[in-house]
């Protein structure tokens, strides 16, 4: 379980996170959602200690982070932002054998490299293994990132943003195998989206930031309701159930 | 040796078509290494003429010796600060570290006196200089890279300026010297590698084996920081660590070749690029060898280019400016376009 | 885009340029209230006044430092050595700090107008070195120390090196303003390469020692009048001012208000080369002055070259003034080059307008 207690960040006398508890449940996925400046990357990046907090801890299966070696949090914890560039020039094989860094320090195994394999073909990558990443395209390369956090083999995945750049197509396909992160591998996956109605299609738990605080937690069903919407986004939202799904359309 | 062809013997997919790429590197380097090999042969032994042979054989084994160091020193250090610095045009040996050098000895002999100085054994005085160029260096790209890690430009800018302020200060202390002192400081700021102490290239062979030797377990680490910083803290890389870590050995290895053959600015930059482009890998380890061995090939066979071919009309140092300062131009006006 | 970053846009200031003059001579402080820009004006005129004096005083009383000993009343016996060193050496050493000082202050406002980049200046741009340059040639092929061979070959070489420079820079797409002095620096080492290059074959490094580090020990009565010429370049830049501002707003602002971009871009560019070989020539290189002058001023007096230009001019020739005197006086009898003193002061301050810049983005 990932436990964020009473975390704060501010950037002048700007407050981006206001003491904001919350907590993360096992083998689920959880979407963040929010209007813009809402705090949700900034959440995800202090759960990910790539950005301290300015007050406040998160705990990972009870180790605080703050306190614990970056090397052992490796292991339990695989984030994905949304800034990729990078000036090595790897094929996806390479990139995702990275991922497996935590574990053997840089000198793979031959588990390591079914591991690595195992990851390259749960997101369809074999037939690119070879190609070097500048050569595929936004999607293919979305799915390259990913596949590396899956090497990590950590039980916990936070992901920013992991549908920008992708079209729709890409986009579906990429929900669909988060999903099945969760179903089949027993991931714990944690997104921060924006388009919520992916959100609604696929995740378990849905939690809204406002203005740097939890305004609503719980399953889609929940979350998903045009009072609370309204409240979130301060714009008014129709929400349409279709196969069961809550839906928000606010195209007008 | 042909690529390995799909119905052969089975061969683990990791592998298979990689292959081609780690013979093609693999064979690159042993390349390198033999025309590094060849050039100091030649150099060696080529052209002896009649002079006295023992003693052109010593001499030249001396400047050989200097030569391969500070070759291997400033392509391994400049591959490393790259990595870190996320750039590839970036150099150390632009930032101002000659100029630095200069006015340590400066402030050493205005502090000092010039009698002093001449009385300390010329290893002890190395040692000093050398511990006062790398604290200060590494002080320095700390605190820039501090301020403003996402800001090279501004590091490098900052470099070259402090260069200039250095030469500056140089040349102003120098003229509140005594003409005593100031004879003393011209002889200690002389760099030739012409007229290298026979103890002193010891020493430096010596120290630089040692930092690359401190360098060489934070090759792999130094792949994942390739990567970006952010990745590299996800994948349990102690980010702030490994930096300064690389920066320490960065700064001692600029620092010793500055301080016994003076500034060859621009040789990492070039043997750094070069490497990269003819070894298509991300493993640092393969990196800095191919570095190293481009670095002896071009201070080895630059040298032997200014003595033999161009008749010493011109210097090393001068020679290698100018081709590295238009190289330097063309990159960042590529890196600058992009 | 403002060359300035963060201070008012020139296009709010500059407007209205005939307008406001027209509107007649601003009085009463009462007026002040209803026309905050005549008051803005007025105190920038009195600031310009008090400036000059301040500068004419301490120019009076630099002529009686040095070796030779100078009181005010031994300089009317005309025979005195008093009087002699008074007018060969110190009154013409004056006259040169003050010209050098404010053509390079000014060199450097204009280049950094009509480039839109604060940092671009004579030795941010590769215009010192090739002056150098030109020298180093012009002693190579006409030997001897004739000014004005001397001069011609480090304007030529100047203007060719800055224009190249600048049209370098046009094709490159500028993601950050750090880039082009970064640029300008290591184009600048390079001409330094070729030059030293040279140098080293024909045994001319001392030649390169002495021009790169400006020196007024050398002006002498008799060896200095050519330094009057940037006198032209200045009057030029005055009379262009205001185009010069329209053509710091960027190309489609300055073709829309019907000035020609190209010829006045080329124009303030040459003038700057011509002017910094001039001094060069004369004098030699005061490094980073035509940069941090500019920029200091621009902090408290804004953007418009008109108003900038008086100042920056006055500010250039106290800098230099000020630097010479220090360097006098700190071990006297020896003098130590304004070059040296100027390469100190500036470089700290231009490390500092560095990390300025940067602060002004993050966050």
């Amino acid at each position: 379980m990932i436990r964020v207690e009473q975390i704060a960040k501010r950037y002048g006398d700007v407050t981006v996170l206001d003491d904001l508890d919350l907590a993360i449940p096992n083998g689920r996925l959880t979407a963040i959602i929010g209007a813009n400046g809402a705090g949700k990357s900034t959440l995800l990046s202090i759960m990910s200690r790539l950005l301290p907090a300015d007050s406040g801890r998160v705990f990972v299966d009870d180790l605080d982070l703050s306190r614990t070696r970056s090397a052992l949090v490796a292991t339990r914890l695989a984030v994905l932002r949304q800034d990729t560039t990078m000036t090595a020039r790897l094929t996806v094989r390479e990139l995702v054998s990275f991922g497996r860094f935590p574990h053997s320090r840089g000198h793979l195994t031959p588990d390591d490299h079914r591991i690595v394999s195992d990851a390259l073909g749960f997101f369809e990558l074999e037939e690119l293994e070879h190609r070097y990443l500048d050569q595929l395209s936004g999607g293919q390369r979305q799915r390259a990132f990913v596949a590396m956090v899956l090497a990590q083999d950590a039980p916990y995945v936070l992901l920013d943003e992991p549908l920008n750049n992708l079209d729709m197509r890409h986009a579906a396909r990429m929900m669909r195998h988060l999903r099945a992160l969760v179903d089949e591998r027993g991931k714990t996956v944690v997104l921060v989206i924006h388009d919520i109605n992916f959100a609604a299609a696929h995740a378990d738990h849905i939690v809204a930031l406002k203005q740097g605080v939890v305004v609503a937690a719980g399953p889609p069903a929940h979350v998903m309701t045009e009072t609370r919407l309204q409240d979130i986004y301060d714009f008014p939202i129709a929400v349409h159930t279709i196969d069961g799904v809550p839906y928000a359309i606010y195209y007008r | 040796m042909t690529a390995p062809s799909i119905m052969a013997a089975p061969v683990s997919p990791a592998e298979a078509p990689a292959e081609p790429r780690r013979q093609t590197v693999r064979r690159r380097l042993a390349l390198l290494a033999l025309a590094a090999v060849v050039l100091v042969l030649a150099y060696q032994f080529a052209f002896v003429g009649d002079a006295d042979a023992g003693y052109v054989m010593g001499l030249r084994l001396r400047q050989l010796g200097a030569l391969v160091v500070v070759g291997a020193a400033t392509g391994f250090a400049t591959v490393l600060f790259q990595t870190i610095a996320n750039s590839r045009i970036l150099t150390p040996g632009v930032m101002g570290f000659d100029a630095l050098f200069v006015f340590v000895q400066t402030i050493f002999v205005a502090v000092f006196g010039s009698a002093i100085v001449v009385d300390v054994d010329v290893r002890t005085r190395f040692l000093i200089d050398l511990v006062v160029m790398s604290a200060f260096g590494t002080v320095l790209f700390r605190w820039i890279f501090r301020r403003s890690s996402r800001d090279l430009f501004v590091l490098v800018l900052i470099g070259i300026v402090l260069g200039s302020l250095f030469t500056s200060l140089s040349l102003l202390s120098s003229r509140l010297l005594s003409p005593d002192d100031f004879l003393t400081l011209q002889d200690l700021t002389f760099a030739s590698f012409n007229t290298v102490d026979r103890h002193l290239l010891v020493l430096t062979a010596v120290i630089t084996v040692a930092a690359i030797s401190a360098g060489i377990p934070l090759l792999r680490r130094l792949d994942v920081v390739a990567l970006g910083r952010d990745s590299a803290v996800t994948l349990g890389v102690d980010y702030h660590r490994v930096v300064t870590a690389t920066l320490l050995v960065v700064t001692v290895l600029v620092a010793v070749s500055t301080a016994l053959v003076g500034p060859l600015t621009f040789v990492g930059l070039i043997v750094a690029n070069l490497a990269r482009r003819v070894l298509p890998t991300y493993r640092h380890s393969v990196l800095v060898t191919g570095a190293a061995l481009w670095g002896i090939a071009f201070t080895v066979g630059g040298q032997f280019l200014v003595a033999r071919v161009l008749d010493f009309s011109t210097t090393l140092t001068v020679c290698v400016n100018l081709v590295g300062g238009v190289y330097y131009v063309w990159l960042l006006l590529r890196e600058a376009t992009s | 885009m403002s060359v300035g970053g963060g201070r008012q846009p020139i296009a709010d200031r500059v407007v209205d340029p005939i307008g406001a003059r027209s509107r007649g001579p601003a009085t009463d402080r009462d007026d002040d209230r209803c026309d905050p820009e005549a008051a803005r004006r007025r105190t920038a005129r009195r600031r310009l006044v008090v400036a000059a004096v301040v500068l004419a005083v301490g120019s009076f009383l630099s002529l009686f430092v040095g070796v030779i000993s100078v009181a005010p009343w031994s300089i009317l016996d005309q025979d005195s050595d008093a009087y002699r060193a008074l007018v060969i050496s110190r009154i013409p050493r004056l006259l040169a700090l003050l010209l050098a000082g404010s053509s390079l202050a000014v060199a450097g406002v204009i280049m950094q107008q009509v480039m839109r980049n604060r940092f671009v200046s004579p030795s941010t741009a590769g215009t010192t070195e090739s002056a150098v340059l030109g020298i180093v040639l012009a002693t190579l092929w006409f030997g001897g120390s004739s000014l004005t061979v001397r001069m011609l070959f480090a304007i030529a070489t100047a203007l060719v090196g800055t224009f190249v420079f600048v049209h370098l820079l046009r094709r490159v797409r500028l993601a950050d303003i750090i880039v082009v002095p970064l640029l300008g620096l290591m184009f600048g080492a390079v001409i330094t390469a070729v030059t030293v290059f040279i140098a080293y074959r024909y045994d001319l490094l001392q030649l390169i020692e002495i021009w790169t580090t400006g020196s007024f020990s050398r002006v002498l009565q008799g060896r200095y009048e050519p330094l009057y010429l940037v006198l032209l370049g200045a009057v030029v830049a005055y009379v262009f001012a205001d185009r010069f501002t329209v053509v710091g707003m960027g190309e489609r602002f300055a073709t829309n208000l019907g000035v020609n971009h190209a010829r006045i871009l080329n124009l303030g560019i040459g003038i700057a080369a011509v002017n910094t070989a001039i001094v060069v020539v004369v004098v030699g290189a005061v490094p980073f002055l035509g940069l941090i002058v500019p920029n200091v001023v621009a902090l408290w007096a804004g953007d418009n070259l008109r108003r900038t230009l008086p100042i920056t001019a006055l500010a250039g020739a106290a800098f230099v003034l000020a630097c010479d005197v220090v360097g006098r006086v700190i071990r006297h009898p020896y003098e130590i080059p304004v070059g040296t003193v100027a390469g100190v002061i500036g470089g700290v301050v231009f490390i500092v307008l560095i990390l300025r810049a940067r602060t002004d983005r993050i966050g």
